[in-house]
């Protein structure tokens, strides 16, 4: 009861505050009066009395301080206080609030930023997907090493034995042709087993989600969820959208479900726009029917593990179903197996490619706010030092040491408060921005890399910084309660050039933001010379003269022989435009995100190894495809319009399927038999990249596409003209053979080839951009450092001019101090930039990690920016009056 | 004169503010004349450690304050104690008195 009843009146003294300190100051007045009285009654003069009694009082200032500590809730008090007061120093000194926010702010939001990507992208990627920590991917094996994808049958019967798992999802990208006015625009889909929102936990917001038998039954259940971005663009958010029609690769499937907003599928990447059964597989795989054909690989999927059961054990009993397979069914699953990976491992969508960006991502912004938390210590500490007056003059005040440790306390905090804030907003605005890294997609696809803001990341950063922060706050504190305050007072301005004990941490500071800088300059310099590298090799053919279109006649509905005729005509057609110089096509254009036909191969004269499978890629193209793109024959002929189904078989080999099946010979007119067709090799073409420029040269062959027609295909030009005007001309002649067909926007092969690279280019840019915020960064710190240096040995360099030194002599000892410590920590960051570049080798593309370019360059902006920052103070020191500085 | 500081025995003003107070309401002049005079000149208060000590106790809810007139007619706050102050004060007086005889034993002792 009393404990609470001095609560409230201490709670209340706080509130009352001014009133407090009135009635206080009044109490001692009534005290010194008394006292004066008392004088006079014993017989002095008033004015002597009055002098008197307030001797006998004492300071009435310190009495009153003494009294205010004791009497109220003091640190709360107190707090507000500091709080206003380190507010009031923050605004006094603008340039050095602005420039420590900045600095911590940069710091924060990146770092907040980049982990939220990290954690969106890799470990959680699908909103509203519950448990993802037991869900993993799944992923065929071939003998152990190459992974693939897994065959129906084989998927089913994983499900139906294994016990581990909760469930089995089949989540196959597919896509399709949907027409928007006279553009064929691309829709992205995904062939999903029944179960597939049951086992996500996603509920679909209007209508439902598969039932079991939909799953089941070939073509027999043209059903779709569709998302709620398709919903809201492509039906204006149509209410009763559920039971009506979308037409879609030639049979109308009903909408039985809205997906939820938030809900973009399970494909890292993209973002997807309706869902089918898997009973719909042939609908939307242009390569044939395969839910009953165990050797036909086309899965992926993931599965959830029981709650409690590891990875490990779940992939022991996968494999041990798989060799059970492998004995039931050795024509088709000989060497084949199953492996299952975190999702940040998944191998079939993006995360696989985005994990070693995102991790230098994460070590480089790591060190920007590493670099971030060096400047701002350095600015504290440079500004304790002028400070340490005002510190021993509160001292001497009556200010007790521990108040004025939490006054600095106080101050740290308020700044890296301000600073989280700024952080927090800067992640909040970017945490999407990874997507503006990204190129420009398919139009009506939408690229999806979900960034949340993760309120454990933040947590993280901030604490970061508010620790980094609160220590060198404190370092003036804990320096002034050593002060002794008659020496203190007397005049700052004395120390040398480099100096004293704490000039060294200082130095050790600059030092860390140096080397780091080094380190990040060297990695963006690195990983710019490799994508200029790669932008400007060649992939093999050309690119900026080939134009590339398609016009999508398996989403159309067309069957094979329909298809066939529509695209002879289309080629003769397109031939006799004007500007045309050949016209090809290809089952699937270079470097697009279809991977080319993959086949077991075998050859007369070559014997493979026990183990071995022989296997080749290949590519169904048509005559011309060669000059099209300007790949060059070796030798033997090209395909011409005669190699049709009424021609024997032939095939195209390239220079390392030569190389590597009939070495030394000549392997024109020798055989190759794929899928039980044995083909006759009527030429070599030079390599060619196929899907990535980083990609090593492989066994490859072309056959003709008229004795291997597909409903679909890439439509290549050569031309002159740009890519504007052949689609107009090809949307005219499309439309003159069907009118309810429209091409895709016509691009350059070059914007085709550029799009595969986007990992090195996200790379590159992340790096430039938070490298250049280093160096930004490490110049604001050495300026800092300089400048305090040179206010501090004012008086050492009144005396060396007073002594006759010159301003050469005085800039010199200034600006070679600076380099001195810029050349110090790029041996210490050439050091660490040489190990850690080595762990970047996979995004370089022919550039050694050890580069000397790279590094040279990295050398030279550092020292330049270096000499930048010291030369303002250097020219400042030689502004001093030699006569003013000596008398300081 | 010999002036001792009484609060050179820490923690041994409060309890002289709360004796000085024990017969009565006194201003802060008054309570320092008290403890000056009962102890015969041999304790003097000073000011600057008086109020400080005044204001812990207030808050502490031993004693209360008033605003007054003095003796010759000056507003001055008058202070006095509480029925815990009360309760403080004799409890404060048992602890003194037993420290002290232990002093005095370990003193007068061979």
């Amino acid at each position: 009861m009393l404990r609470l009843r001095a609560w409230f009146f201490r709670l209340l003294g706080l509130f009352q505050k001014n009133k407090r300190d009135v009635e206080m100051t009044e109490e001692m007045q009534a005290h010194v009066d008394l006292l004066t009285e008392r004088n006079i009654a014993a017989g002095m003069l008033p004015h002597e009395a009055r002098n008197a009694a307030l001797r006998q009082f004492g300071g009435v200032e310190q009495v009153k301080e003494v009294a205010r500590e004791q009497r109220v809730w003091r640190w709360a008090d107190e707090l507000f206080q500091d709080i206003r007061y380190g507010a009031r120093m923050l605004r006094r000194t603008p340039g050095f609030s602005i420039l420590a926010i900045l600095c911590l702010t940069l710091g924060i939001g990146t770092n907040a930023a980049a982990l939220s990507w990290i954690e969106g992208i890799l470990i959680r990627p699908y909103p509203l997907v519950a448990h993802q920590d037991r869900m993993v991917a799944l992923s065929g094996t071939v003998r152990g090493a190459e992974r693939g994808e897994l065959s129906y049958p084989d998927f089913l019967d994983f499900e139906k034995n294994s016990t581990l798992f909760e469930s089995f999802i089949v989540d196959k990208i597919t896509g399709t042709t949907l027409s928007a006015g006279d553009r064929a625009e691309r829709s992205v889909g995904g062939i999903v087993s029944a179960n597939y929102f049951d086992a996500l936990g996603v509920q679909p917001i209007l209508g439902r989600g598969f039932r079991p038998e939909e799953g089941t039954g070939r073509n027999a259940h043209p059903v779709t969820v569709i998302s709620y971005m398709t919903w809201k663009n492509r039906y204006k958010g149509d209410p009763d959208i559920i039971g009506k029609t979308q037409f879609m690769n030639g049979v109308q499937h009903t909408i039985i479900g809205v997906a939820p907003e938030q809900f973009h599928g399970t494909f890292v990447g993209y973002s997807f726009n309706f869902w089918v059964p898997t009973s719909m597989q042939e609908t939307f795989d242009n390569t044939g029917y395969k839910l009953e054909d165990r050797g036909a690989r086309w899965v992926e999927g993931y599965a959830f593990l029981k709650p409690g059961i590891t990875r490990q054990q779940g992939q022991a009993e996968l494999s041990a179903i798989a060799k059970r397979l492998e004995n039931d069914f050795p024509e088709t699953n000989r060497g084949h197996g199953i492996e299952i990976f975190p999702l940040w491992k998944t191998p079939f969508n993006a995360a696989s490619d985005m994990s070693p960006t995102l991790a230098i991502t994460m070590a480089v912004v790591f060190f920007v706010l590493l670099i971030a938390c060096a400047n701002v210590s350095n600015l504290l500490l440079a500004r304790s030092l002028l400070r340490r007056h005002e510190m021993t003059m509160r001292l001497a005040l009556g200010a007790g040491r521990c108040r004025l440790i939490k006054q600095l306390f106080t101050e740290g905090f308020l700044l890296s408060l301000i600073a989280s804030l700024g952080g927090i907003a800067v992640a909040y605005w970017s945490r999407n921005a990874l997507v503006l890294a990204f190129p420009p997609s398919v139009p009506g696809i939408t690229i999806d890399y979900p960034g949340q803001l993760d309120w454990r990341v933040l947590l993280l950063s901030v604490a970061i910084c508010v620790g980094s922060t609160m220590l060198f706050a404190l370092m003036p504190a804990i320096q002034s309660s050593h002060v002794n305050l008659s020496g203190a007072l007397k005049s700052e301005g004395a120390g040398v050039v480099g100096g004293s004990g704490r000039s060294r941490l200082r130095s050790a500071l600059v030092l860390v933001q140096v080397s780091l800088s080094f380190v990040l300059l060297a990695g963006t310099g690195l990983l710019l010379q490799s994508l200029q590298r790669m932008q400007n090799a060649s992939p093999g053919f050309s690119t900026n003269n080939v134009i590339m279109s398609v016009v999508d006649l398996f989403s159309a509905g067309y069957k094979l022989d329909r298809a066939k005729i529509f695209h002879t005509q289309l080629l003769d057609r397109v031939r006799a435009l004007p500007g045309v110089e050949s016209a090809a096509l290809a089952r699937v254009a270079p470097f697009s995100y279809n991977p080319p036909s993959s086949a077991p191969i075998e050859i007369d004269s070559y014997q493979p190894a026990p183990d071995e499978q022989p296997n080749a890629d290949y590519l169904q193209v048509s005559e011309d495809y060669l000059s099209t793109l300007g790949i060059r024959l070796v030798a033997g002929r090209e395909f011409t319009k005669n190699d049709d189904e009424n021609s024997p078989p032939v095939a195209i080999i390239n220079e390392t399927m030569a190389a590597k099946y009939w070495p030394g010979k000549n392997p024109i007119g020798q055989r190759l038999k794929v899928k039980d067709k044995w083909m006759q090799i009527v030429g070599v073409a030079k390599n060619v990249k196929i899907e990535t420029k980083l990609e090593p040269p492989r066994s490859f062959f072309y056959v003709p596409v008229r004795q291997n027609f597909f409903v679909g295909n890439a439509l290549l030009i050569r031309t002159r003209e740009t890519p504007g005007a052949i689609t107009n001309a090809l949307a005219r002649e499309v439309h003159a053979l069907d009118p309810t067909l429209a091409p895709y926007a016509a691009d350059r092969l070059q914007e085709q080839v550029d799009g595969r690279g986007y990992t090195q280019r996200l790379a590159a840019t992340l790096l430039a951009i938070f490298g250049g915020m280093a160096l930004f960064l490490a110049a604001i710190g050495l300026y800092g450092v300089m400048s305090y240096s040179v206010s501090q040995s004012t008086r050492e360099l009144g005396v060396r001019m007073a002594l006759g030194a010159t301003v050469r002599d005085l800039l010199r000892l200034v600006l070679s101090r600076g380099l001195r410590l810029t050349i110090a920590g790029v041996v210490i960051g050439l050091a660490a930039a040489l190990l850690l570049t080595r762990l970047m080798g996979n995004l370089l593309y022919k550039v050694s990690p050890r580069d000397p370019i790279a590094f040279g360059a990295a050398l030279i902006i550092l020292i330049a920016v270096a000499l930048a920052a010291c030369f303002f103070p250097a020219r400042r020191a030689t502004r001093i009056d030699p006569v003013r500085a000596l008398r300081i | 004169m010999a002036k001792e500081k009484p609060d050179l025995v820490y923690g041994t003003l409060d309890m002289l503010i709360l004796k000085a107070l024990q017969h009565g309401a006194r201003h802060g002049l008054a309570i320092s004349d008290r403890i000056q005079q009962m102890s015969q000149d041999i304790l003097r208060v000073e000011q600057g450690s008086l109020y400080p000590a005044l204001y812990r106790l207030e808050a502490q809810g031993w004693i209360k304050a008033e605003w007054g007139v003095s003796e010759n007619n000056r507003r001055a706050r008058y202070y006095e104690l509480t029925t815990a102050g009360r309760k403080q004060l004799v409890a404060e007086k048992d602890h003194w008195s037993r420290i002290t005889r232990g002093i005095n034993l370990v003193l007068s002792g061979g």
